[in-house]
């Protein structure tokens, strides 16, 4: 595979980029949503994502996986962004109104709501995890290369992120609104600094 | 849902150590909640402000 290193790519590499950009949107957003509270601010987040990626766009290497590529941009700026307070941990509340069909297994239905607002208050190492593994499907190896952590890293903090949220939703204690929202913010600020010493290392690759 | 089963889940899910280490993760009952919270979002309709920021990117690259 020859690289030219000389500039601009040409304009069929460019374009095949932006195509597949453009389908892992979707996917930026969603993983957004589940990091940061709220819609507004999790696409304000995607947007700069995707500036970031079309200005970086001659490292991504043809082949390899474009959402896995993004995903650490993502996650790089969102790590930023919390260390300049951007983000207040406010919920949406238009997720509210979606209420979780129950699982076969389960008598009561959880709504999403609640879901993600107990998500929310995960420690931002932890909730990372969880939602790359158990929301967008990555693998642990997967997710651990995004994080830029070891396997049995993830897999652990998957474990503890699981194990808090079956406890809050089990014993009733899910955070209101507020309340929950401010404990996440405090949480996400406490694991900051370990979060993104790894985290930059991935991204600098 | 037998009273059995519900006691079993309940214990299964309080003791998340054994499983993490045998690194097969049963997954809890709210795991399909977490996967629709992501594919709600997939689904939606691609707001109009990522069009305009992808026709931008367009007039960059060239």
């Amino acid at each position: 595979m020859s690289k030219d290193r000389s500039g601009d790519r040409s304009g069929d590499s460019s374009a095949d980029f932006k195509r597949e950009l453009t389908q892992v949107i979707p996917h930026l957003r969603a993983f957004a949503r589940g990091l940061c509270g709220r819609a507004d601010m999790a696409d304000d987040l995607v947007q700069e994502t995707l500036l970031k990626a079309w200005a970086a766009r001659d490292r991504f290497e043809p082949g390899t996986s474009m959402r896995a590529w993004t995903f650490v941009i993502l996650r790089n700026a969102y790590l930023t962004d919390m260390r300049r307070n951007r983000f207040r941990g406010e919920y949406d509340e238009t997720l509210a109104e979606r209420i979780l069909t129950a699982p076969a297994d389960q008598e009561e239905p959880i709504h999403l709501a609640d879901l993600h607002r107990a998500l929310l208050t995960l420690p931002a190492e932890r909730r990372e995890a969880l939602l790359l593994v158990g929301a967008g499907g990555f693998s642990y190896e997967e997710a651990a290369q995004i994080c830029g952590c070891a396997v049995g890293t993830i897999k652990s903090r998957v474990g503890r992120a699981r194990a808090t949220l079956s406890a809050m939703i089990e014993d009733g204690t899910v955070p209101q609104r507020s309340s929950g929202d401010k404990a996440a913010h405090r949480a996400i600020l406490q694991e900051l600094d370990q979060v993104s010493t790894g985290n930059r290392k991935a991204a600098m690759r | 849902m037998s009273e059995a089963r519900k006691d079993h889940r309940k214990a299964a899910s309080k003791q998340p150590g054994d499983k993490e280490r045998n690194g097969e993760q049963r997954e809890p009952g709210w795991a399909a909640g977490l996967k629709k919270l992501y594919d709600s979002v997939v689904e939606e309709p691609l707001p109009d402000a990522f069009k305009d920021l992808l026709s931008r990117l367009d007039d960059a690259g060239k």
